[in-house]
């Protein structure tokens, strides 16, 4: 087995003035291995945004070493950071973050136009049909629907062939229906042999997942292995399509 | 991020937000629109100006009253202290062909029930052909007539058409009304119309077809009451005499007037050269002041580019968060909006170089020179323009790719 990620007493001060700092971690310690489908919980503001941000090469640990795919991120300057970003993360936000005005296609496409990869569009366009919007490639986001949305955006993590697909509540705007389609993708990604993390508050996507850590005051508290997990395929067979109209 | 992918990128960002692009450009395109058009008006008056004191001639000099610094006027004598004799002993300097001296005023000029005002200027029967003045009607007065301080008038073709209106003025008879500036004496003179002189073309500020010219005694004389002279013109009979025949000219009317050399003349001699440097050395100026009052507005209109640069960042804090999180190094936002300011500036700066030309064209037509669009104004216009969205570009494109993407994607 393969680490992708390998923490080691990672910590993360922010000082809000000269003589008042929050410890958002205070020491986490974890591994990764290729193949994982790990999820995050924990209340707000217990550092799983902070070690969230710490993971995906946002943000930079106080102290302790982080390695992505075996390489070392302490030392490294904004633009190897992005980088690294660019070529190792396929990040997924809850709020999608598509590009307005703009269509499905080229949003996809936007990953692979900071790294000059020739031949972008036949790319993007193997990426959306996975996700199963081959037929809707040149529609605008607000001509799909929100589940479809974040298919959109798992399609732009997906485009560059990352190590890592990190997820930060992807369902967390979805309703219950566009959740289960979403977390089906995202399993049948893991089933493909991705490493994804996923971070969430909901208590039954993260049963999704094969592997839980929970994330309390800046420590990690429980690190175990998912039991009784959900198969996102089979629950969406149980929910009802949408009527129409 | 490859160069035309971001040219497209900024074209599609503005065509969303087409009426803000618009009042965004409308700065940049009246400055660049106002700093051409500026530039054709000063070129083309200096043309149309340089034209007619050309069309004077290059063998000619001009002795005025009074000192003229180089700076400037400075103040010439309002006390004429030039003669007719002054004239005459010009006469004899070799290599002149003609002496013609001249004395004028504005006056007012009544025939029949028209009248206008007009110079009426007394001179000699050279004029006709050393100031290329020919004639159109009848015939110049002669030496005779000037002898016998004849009352006769030779009308230009502006004056003409005012009195007489379609009609052969020659034979008719026109009443001059002259007063004196400093006594206001006013005085009353009837004259005889002899002849019409051709059209000379009423372009720039000088319109030689308004003018009544009168044998110099008659006006001396009759109308006008004192012997000097407004002006002496002297012809050469070569152009490379020039200088050497201005210099008798100074040293001969020093010794007239008792000036010894080195001490201030009290008249000035001008070539049509001097004229010429003078003048396109004023116009010059006159053509960067109207040039640079333009270019304030291309200043304006670039505030205002980097004011909805600014805005443009903000809203689109969002977009930044991510295009940086999925890897844009900072140089690719900072060109990503610098781009943008400056397809808008250039975009705006194009629009006005049109509407420039236009509006050159027109002034041009109307004042009747012809119109001077110089490649160079072009050019000026668009490198301006470019350079407005780069300058003012540049700090909101910093702006943005400064921004910290995790902050940045949690913007609402």
């Amino acid at each position: 087995m393969n680490a992708v990620i390998v923490i080691q007493d990672v910590t993360k001060t922010y000082s809000l003035s000269r003589d008042f700092s929050v410890k958002a971690l205070r020491g986490v310690s974890f591994q990764i291995e290729e193949g994982e489908f790990v999820a995050i919980m924990g209340p707000s503001g217990s550092g799983k945004s902070t070690l969230m941000n710490i993971l995906g090469c946002l943000d930079v640990a106080s102290s302790g070493a982080y390695l992505l795919d075996g390489i070392d991120t302490r030392q490294m300057t904004d633009n190897q950071l992005a980088r690294l970003r660019n070529h190792k993360i396929g990040f997924i936000f809850q709020n999608f973050n598509l590009l307005p005005r703009t269509i499905a296609l080229e949003n996809v496409e936007l990953p692979l136009v900071y790294n000059g990869t020739r031949n972008t569009r036949k790319l993007a366009e193997d990426a959306l049909r996975k996700v199963g919007l081959g037929e809707r490639m040149m529609h605008k986001p607000n001509e799909l629907s929100i589940g479809q949305q974040q298919r959109v955006a798992i399609a732009r993590a997906l485009v560059t062939n990352p190590s890592l697909i990190l997820a930060d509540e992807p369902t967390g705007n979805l309703d219950t229906r566009s959740s289960e389609e979403v977390m089906a993708i995202i399993q049948g990604l893991n089933a493909e042999g991705r490493t994804i993390v996923m971070v969430t508050h909901e208590p039954d996507i993260g049963q999704h997942a094969k592997r839980l850590l929970r994330v309390r005051d800046g420590l990690v508290t429980v690190d175990e292995e998912v039991k009784n997990r959900l198969d996102a395929r089979a629950l969406l067979a149980t929910i009802p399509m949408e009527e129409s109209f | 991020m490859r160069f035309w992918r971001s040219i497209r990128l900024a074209f599609h960002a503005l065509v969303t937000n087409k009426s803000r692009a618009v009042l965004t450009m409308l700065g940049v395109i009246i400055g660049v629109a106002a700093v051409m058009m500026m530039l054709s008006v000063g070129t083309g008056a200096q043309l149309a100006v340089t034209d007619q004191i050309q069309s004077l001639g290059s063998n000619i000099l001009l002795v005025i009253p009074g000192q003229m610094s180089s700076g400037g006027v400075s103040l010439a004598g309002t006390q004429s202290k030039l003669t007719v004799e002054d004239a005459q002993s010009l006469t004899q300097i070799r290599g002149i062909k003609a002496v013609i001296p001249s004395s004028g005023r504005i006056s007012q000029v009544v025939a029949g029930d028209k009248n206008t005002s007009t110079n009426v200027i007394g001179t000699t029967p050279d004029y006709e052909t050393t100031l290329n003045s020919p004639i159109q009607l009848g015939s110049f007065f002669t030496q005779t007539e000037v002898d016998h301080w004849e009352r006769v008038a030779v009308l230009g073709s502006l004056v003409a058409e005012k009195l007489f209106d379609g009609t052969n003025p020659v034979g008719q008879t026109i009443e001059v009304i002259t007063q004196d500036p400093r006594t206001q004496e006013t005085t009353r003179g009837v004259l005889r119309v002899i002849g019409v002189a051709a059209p000379k073309g009423a372009s720039g500020f000088l319109n030689w077809d308004d003018r009544i010219l009168i044998p110099i005694t008659t006006g001396q004389k009759l109308l006008f009451g004192n012997k000097n002279l407004g002006s002496i013109s002297v012809e050469s009979t070569d152009v490379d005499l020039m200088p050497d025949i201005a210099a008798e000219v100074d040293s001969l009317l020093r010794l007239r007037h008792n000036i010894v050399d080195g001490k201030e003349a009290d008249f000035t001699i001008f070539s049509q050269q001097d004229i010429l440097g003078t003048l396109s050395v004023v116009l010059g100026y006159f053509t960067i002041l109207l040039a640079g009052i333009a270019g304030i507005s291309l200043l304006v209109g670039g505030i205002g580019i980097m004011n909805i640069m600014l805005v443009s960042v903000t809203e689109r804090t969002r977009e930044i968060g991510l295009r940086k999180a999925i890897g844009a190094l900072r140089r690719d936002i900072i060109l990503q909006f610098l781009i943008e300011a400056i397809v808008l500036s250039t975009t705006g700066g194009l629009i006005g170089i049109v509407l420039g030309y236009i509006g050159s064209v027109a002034i041009a037509n109307l004042a009747g020179w012809p119109p001077v669009i110089s490649l160079s104004a072009v050019g000026l216009g668009f490198i301006f323009s470019v350079a407005v969205g780069v300058f003012f570009g540049f700090y909101p494109a910093q702006r943005a790719a400064s921004l910290n993407p995790i902050q940045a994607l949690r913007y609402e």
